[in-house]
């Protein structure tokens, strides 16, 4: 009986151990902490940044809105770093931090935390290897995204990242970068080389060629079929194996392994040599196809690719890219810089690390422009969206929003050393929520509205319910029990939820209801029991945790909560 | 004299004082309109996992690659169908049967989104699926529930891609069991409460974001939703004013809840809808699976078709019964059969599509399914699903080649081919425009 319960118990330790590592995911990383260099000056590159938009604005005679506060900036890069709002905890010690070169320096801090690099990570592994399930066994979405997030954790080159994602041989488990290849196998086929190839051009080179995998792009003359099938023979080596991903020049006839392409209607098909299309220089002479193409994309001359990724993380930071599509940038052009390419710049000058373009694009500008408008027509506000001089108004991704409502129903940061239970809970209402809430896809940086069903989960989903109950730990019930006076109750609420303070009309509003309550009613009889009863009409029927609750709802589902702004 | 009112007439006189029977139906302008002349509706039975065109309607009972599928006679004396479908069987002069839908897609992702859209997936670009096309170019204005319902589904979610989320189908996951996220979980006078303060807190942010706030639409999905969770029409997802032996005859299954459901939103005005049903995937025991499955089939898609006819919605509902792919002539040493898209059936009925007619025929006794050059065989008369798709948009009365700038700035058509006459009336084949 006795040895039933200890297993029984040890049964239970393993589970919750299992959960707290499940949803911790990669807090372990193998080197800490993170190398983000916060001593780096930054300054020139960004004022070049910011010249150029400066420049623009002008030469477009656009409206520029207003910088906004300190705390709109902390929600933004929150949002973007970590995927939820700020919490209280961290508002108030922000709050609190006088020193000079705030926001930089909270940004690095912010580098450094594991937040950052699982959320990035995620993110990362949407444009690497899709959002599908992938080819059963061969592929691991988990190994590749504890990978993806261990380099962001030791602010790894991008380039070095790159190569080992091309290029990488071995197990899908013991090499994660190898899932970038072996999510393109098919059943009974091998690689399908035509995914990789369209897919290293579209997330490393920010360009889409798909549509010449079948003819020459229709609107782009330098696209043509054989750029296509040139990059496409780049991995006609690589193949599955029981050891992994591999690399094989010759076959078992002893032959060269080549690649070749079947026309419609052929018998045969012709063998087609890799070949890049263009700069050719940039290829080494020696190595295997995979490595060759690897330093191709990489070269430090290759602009495209720091074009690409420098584009993508501007998406991340502000929610919609310079250029959208996100992956189907212009050619560049040689004598004309535009802001991707002085973001790239710095980039490739500071050994290829995502921090410097976070830090740049956080330090920007545009990153402090307000989302106000003073725009009295459609049309200037178009232009000024188009001209980047207003902040865009983007809607929240599906997990950043519940990671938001989760976060603001606590008042400490919810992280690596949050008690196991609160990470075990987030994770689960994470995954209930994305499921109901549906998911974005690959294509995460297209610009969307929000649906019915999200409307209703948000009003009447067992989410918001439990995030905006007075219950013992939960922010609203310490923010009722701890606040001075009903001034700050609606204050605390309003930092928590929005990240502001709230303005004249919504604090006169709130206040009503929280001095009409039960409570403030019974005493003001205490206080002047000659006070007359209030008839049945006008007597107060809301408590106080009522009234907050309500007014946690309402944040929770006023379109500033769900949109970044 | 007979004074009965007909059913037409009664509807018309009720709607018209404003009364709903069990539920809000059509209007009176709608109902009153002839049976082809109504505004249809498409639902799409799909088999998810790929189902066997073998052991459903296409059966080569007596061949190796038939396996231990029989036969049986049906209300059309010229066709056959698998035993696994008696129900059915009596109804098939109402139907019609492709045996000769063609793919080149295998894999249950890719397949899925080929044979929703008509367009085989691209990684740059998402295709909307046939009934988010319907829905989003034949919007019932009357509706205050969604235009484009999903019952059951399973992780393959109908999508309206390009023309935007707001599309996307509804999602019910068990039908007839009650909706979630429908009802405020405080008293009316706080949710009245709430949406004041929401009032106070909208403004704040909106009054320097006009222009930007009016493009997010979240004020008017706020409405929409809100609209939804007070409508009469809600009653259509709701089994409770359904007689047992109607439930009974539908079956006591997500499935059949599904189908009865589907023909309570299709009386509402719902112009599109989706009932899933999973597991068709009989990579084992692939018969032993379709008799599983085929129980739960038969029973619904029999009853919906007869419910339809007998309430004069079938010339004005399009019932499509299709899947990813088709499975394999051979059957693997595991009992079961693997993915086939070289050849595979749907069924049709209603919405003008021919009645009684079989269209292409596959190649009787081919285990491999290939010639001797290592070739696919092809059946005959194939049948490609973009033209099947465009003769449902034309018959519809939708725009198939319609084209629309996409959020990445391509124009794309509805449909990548023209309709097909052949597979409709002659009545209906002669007011098709097919240009």
């Amino acid at each position: 009986m006795r040895a039933g319960v200890i297993l029984f118990a040890l049964l239970i330790a393993t589970l919750v151990l299992k959960a707290v590592q499940v949803a911790g995911r990669v807090e372990q990383f193998a080197g800490s902490p993170a190398a983000v260099a916060d001593d780096q000056q930054l300054g020139p590159a960004v004022a070049r940044l910011n010249e150029q938009f400066h420049k623009q604005w002008q030469a477009e005679n656009v409206q520029v809105a207003e910088s906004v506060d300190d705390f709109a900036v902390l929600r933004r890069l929150s949002l973007a770093m970590f995927g939820t709002v700020p919490s209280l905890e961290d508002i108030r010690a922000f709050e609190d931090d006088d020193q000079p070169h705030r926001i930089d320096r909270w940004v690095v801090r912010m580098l450094q935390d594991s937040r950052y690099s699982n959320y990035f990570a995620e993110r990362f592994a949407r444009s690497l290897v899709g959002v599908e399930e992938g080819p059963f066994i061969v592929f691991r979405r988990d190994r590749i995204t504890a990978w993806l997030a261990e380099q962001l954790h030791q602010d790894a080159s991008w380039s070095q990242m790159t190569r080992e994602l091309i290029a990488a041989e071995g197990l899908w488990t013991d090499r994660p970068a190898a899932n970038f290849i072996t999510v393109a196998s098919i059943e009974d086929e091998g690689l399908d080389v035509n995914k990789l190839a369209g897919r290293t051009v579209r997330t490393f080179l920010g360009q889409r060629i798909d549509c010449a995998q079948c003819h020459d792009h229709p609107f782009d003359p330098a696209w043509k079929q054989t750029s296509f099938e040139g990059l496409a023979a780049f991995y006609c080596q690589a193949s599955l194996s029981p050891g992994g991903v591999t690399d094989y020049r010759t076959g078992e006839d002893k032959k060269e392994v080549v690649y070749k392409v079947v026309d419609p209607g052929a018998e045969t098909g012709r063998v087609v040599p890799s070949a890049v299309p263009f700069h050719p220089e940039w290829l080494p002479a020696e190595g295997g196809l995979r490595h060759r193409l690897a330093e191709w994309v990489t070269h430090k001359d290759n602009r495209r690719f720091e074009r690409a990724i420098a584009n993508r993380v501007w998406g991340f930071m502000l929610g919609k890219p310079l250029h959208e599509p996100v992956d189907d940038l212009p050619h560049p052009v040689d004598g004309e810089i535009d802001a991707l390419d002085i973001l790239g710049q710095e980039f490739r000058a500071c050994g290829d690390r995502l921090s410097v373009l976070i830090r740049m694009i956080a330090l920007s500008d545009v990153f402090r422009l307000s989302s106000e408008s003073s725009a009295d027509n459609e049309e200037t506000y178009s232009s000024q969206v188009q001209a980047w001089s207003v902040f865009p108004l983007v809607r929240l991704r599906p997990e950043q929003v519940i990671g938001s409502l989760f976060q603001a129903g606590h008042i400490r940061s919810i992280d690596q050393n949050s008690n196991p239970l609160v990470r075990v809970t987030k994770f689960g209402n994470e995954n209930d929520f994305l499921n109901e809430y549906g998911d974005l896809g690959d294509d995460e940086l297209l610009q969307r509205v929000g649906t019915i069903p999200q409307a209703l989960l948000r009003m009447n989903g067992r989410f918001t319910a439990e995030q905006s109950k007075v219950d013992t730990l939960s922010a609203p019930a310490q923010i009722l029990s701890f606040s001075p006076d009903n001034a700050a109750v609606i204050d605390n609420c309003y930092l928590a939820c929005l990240c502001r303070h709230p303005g004249v009309d919504e604090r006169t509003y709130f206040l009503n209801l929280l001095e009409s309550t039960t409570e403030a009613a019974a005493e003001k009889r205490k206080a002047n029991p000659e006070t007359p009863e209030a008839n049945p009409v006008s007597k107060p029927t809301r408590t106080r945790a009522e009234v907050v609750e309500d007014l946690v709802w309402t944040l929770f589902n006023s379109p500033e909560f769900s949109w970044n702004h | 004299m007979n004074i009965t009112p007909t059913r037409r007439q009664l509807l018309q006189f009720l709607a018209a004082c404003g009364v709903s029977l069990a539920i809000p139906t059509m209007t009176a302008r709608a109902a009153a309109r002839r049976r082809d002349e109504r505004p249809k509706s498409l639902i799409t039975l799909w088999m998810s996992g790929g189902m066997s065109q073998l052991e459903t309607w296409d059966p080569h009972p007596g061949t190796k690659s038939g396996g231990e599928v029989r036969d049986i006679a049906t209300s059309n004396k010229d066709v056959r169908i698998s035993e696994l479908l008696p129900q059915m069987a009596e109804q098939l002069h109402s139907c019609m049967l492709i045996r000769s839908l063609t793919s080149k897609e295998g894999d249950h992702e890719r397949g899925s989104a080929f044979v929703k859209t008509g367009y085989r997936p691209e990684p740059t670009l998402k295709y909307p699926t046939l009934g988010a096309i319907c829905a989003h170019e034949l919007p019932n204005p009357d509706l205050e529930i969604p235009q484009f319902v999903t019952l059951a589904p399973d992780r393959n979610v109908p999508e309206a891609g390009y023309l935007g989320n707001q599309w996307d189908a509804f999602r019910v996951f068990q039908p007839g069991m009650g909706l979630s996220n429908l009802k405020s979980y405080v008293s009316p006078e706080r949710q009245a409460d709430r949406l004041k303060g929401l009032n106070v807190v909208s403004q704040q942010f909106e009054q320097r974001r006009q222009f930007a706030a009016k493009r997010t639409l979240h004020q008017n999905t706020l409405d929409r939703a809100l609209a939804m969770m007070s409508s009469e029409q809600l009653k259509a997802f709701e089994l409770e004013t359904e007689s047992a032996g109607v439930k009974a005859a539908y079956g006591d299954t997500s499935f059949g809840r599904g189908c009865l459901v589907a023909r309570r939103l299709v009386e509402t005005g719902v112009r599109s809808i989706e009932v899933t049903l999973p597991g068709f995937d009989t990579h084992v025991s692939n018969h032993g699976g379709h008799v599983t499955q085929c129980r739960i089939l038969d029973p619904a898609i029999a009853t919906l078709i007869q419910e339809l006819r007998e309430r004069d919605l079938l010339d004005s509902t399009i019932v499509l019964c299709i899947s990813e792919f088709g499975r394999t002539p051979g059957i693997n040493p595991a009992g079961g059969r693997d993915h086939w898209p070289n050849w595979f059936s749907c069924m049709i009925a209603g919405g003008g599509f021919r009645e009684g007619t079989v269209i292409g025929a596959t190649p009787h006794d081919v285990f491999e399914g290939k010639k001797a050059d290592g070739k696919f065989i092809l059946p005959a008369e194939p049948v490609l699903v973009p033209e099947l798709y465009a003769t449902i948009m034309a018959t519809m009365g939708i725009d198939f080649h319609k084209e629309i700038l996409t959020p990445i700035g391509r124009p794309i058509r509805f449909a990548d081919a023209l309709p097909s006459a052949y597979l409709l009336k002659d009545d209906v084949a002669g007011k098709v425009n097919r240009s």
